[in-house]
């Protein structure tokens, strides 16, 4: 199973996305915007893992090592799915304490650690 | 130009435009979500095309399905307001964002996609992207961080619980 797109295009994909969401990141100041930015930014990474996992691939390998070795790239997207769920289920929890504690939740404003 | 290659570029501009989407529809968060939802949808199709069926399954239903939920539910919960106000003060941070953006965006274009000529992707056996092949490697080779994994997700569901009290 082997598809003709080169490279750099899925590259380039990935990193169009990952600048995409850092320029949303420091640009936008609704939290939960910024927080969808950062996801926007793990799923750029996700993209580069899996598409380095298929053509880094060293010569001489047999088909099985060669898809052994191609699996790490999907377990690297496995964990990283993982983390984002638990970060963003703690990160809007904390953005709906901040919310509760003063009514209003823009990471300009943002300056206090205690309430 | 080869079909491949076709759809390849069509996916690839939708998820683009998408994710720009989010960005400059910011001020309204709600439709900001829903461009991240088609995002991580047609990100998903293209974690087919790499052969990866399990995760882009996986993309739609975590991604998609259940994060984006979260959100949505967040956003319809907090009534953040959007408008005019939000203009109240512009100061350096939006050149500087563009700065950094282009200056990544430039970094990554020259030092690492221009190096990269491999342009073909190496052959794997048909069951590369089944949830059997992924299952076997998750349980045999990477046991250990799918443990610590599993921690990590018991830690966020007792911080969530403990942030989501009203008086601790």
């Amino acid at each position: 199973m082997v598809n003709d797109v080169p490279l750099s295009w899925f590259l380039g994909l990935g990193m169009i996305m990952f600048c995409i969401g850092t320029i949303g990141v420091v640009v936008r100041r609704n939290p939960v915007v910024v927080f969808m930015c950062i996801e926007l930014m793990l799923n750029a990474v996700n993209l580069t893992f899996l598409v380095f996992a298929r053509y880094g691939i060293a010569p001489g390998q047999t088909l099985e090592q060669a898809t052994n070795t191609a699996m790490g790239g999907q377990m690297a997207v496995i964990f990283v799915m993982a983390v984002a769920a638990a970060e963003v289920a703690v990160g809007l929890g904390i953005i709906m304490a901040i919310f509760r504690l003063k009514n209003e939740a823009d990471v300009d404003d943002m300056s206090v650690l205690r309430g | 130009m080869t079909p491949n290659q076709i759809v390849f570029l069509v996916l690839a501009f939708i998820a683009v435009m998408a994710s720009a989407g989010v960005v400059v529809f910011g001020a309204n968060a709600v439709r900001s979500a829903l461009f991240l939802v088609l995002n991580f949808f047609v990100l998903g199709f293209i974690y087919f095309t790499l052969g990866a069926q399990l995760l882009g399954i996986t993309q739609i239903m975590v991604y998609a399905g259940a994060i984006m939920v979260l959100f949505l539910f967040v956003i319809m919960m907090l009534q953040l307001h959007h408008g005019p106000q939000l203009k109240k003060y512009q100061d350096a941070k939006r050149p500087l964002a563009w700065l950094i953006g282009l200056g990544i965006f430039c970094l990554v274009f020259t030092q690492v996609i221009q190096k990269l000529s491999m342009t073909s992707q190496s052959p794997v056996t048909d069951e590369y992207g089944t949830p059997k092949a992924v299952g076997l490697v998750l349980y045999s080779t990477y046991s250990w961080p799918f443990e610590v994994t599993s921690v990590l997700l018991l830690i966020g569901v007792v911080g969530s619980i403990l942030l989501a009290k009203r008086r601790i």
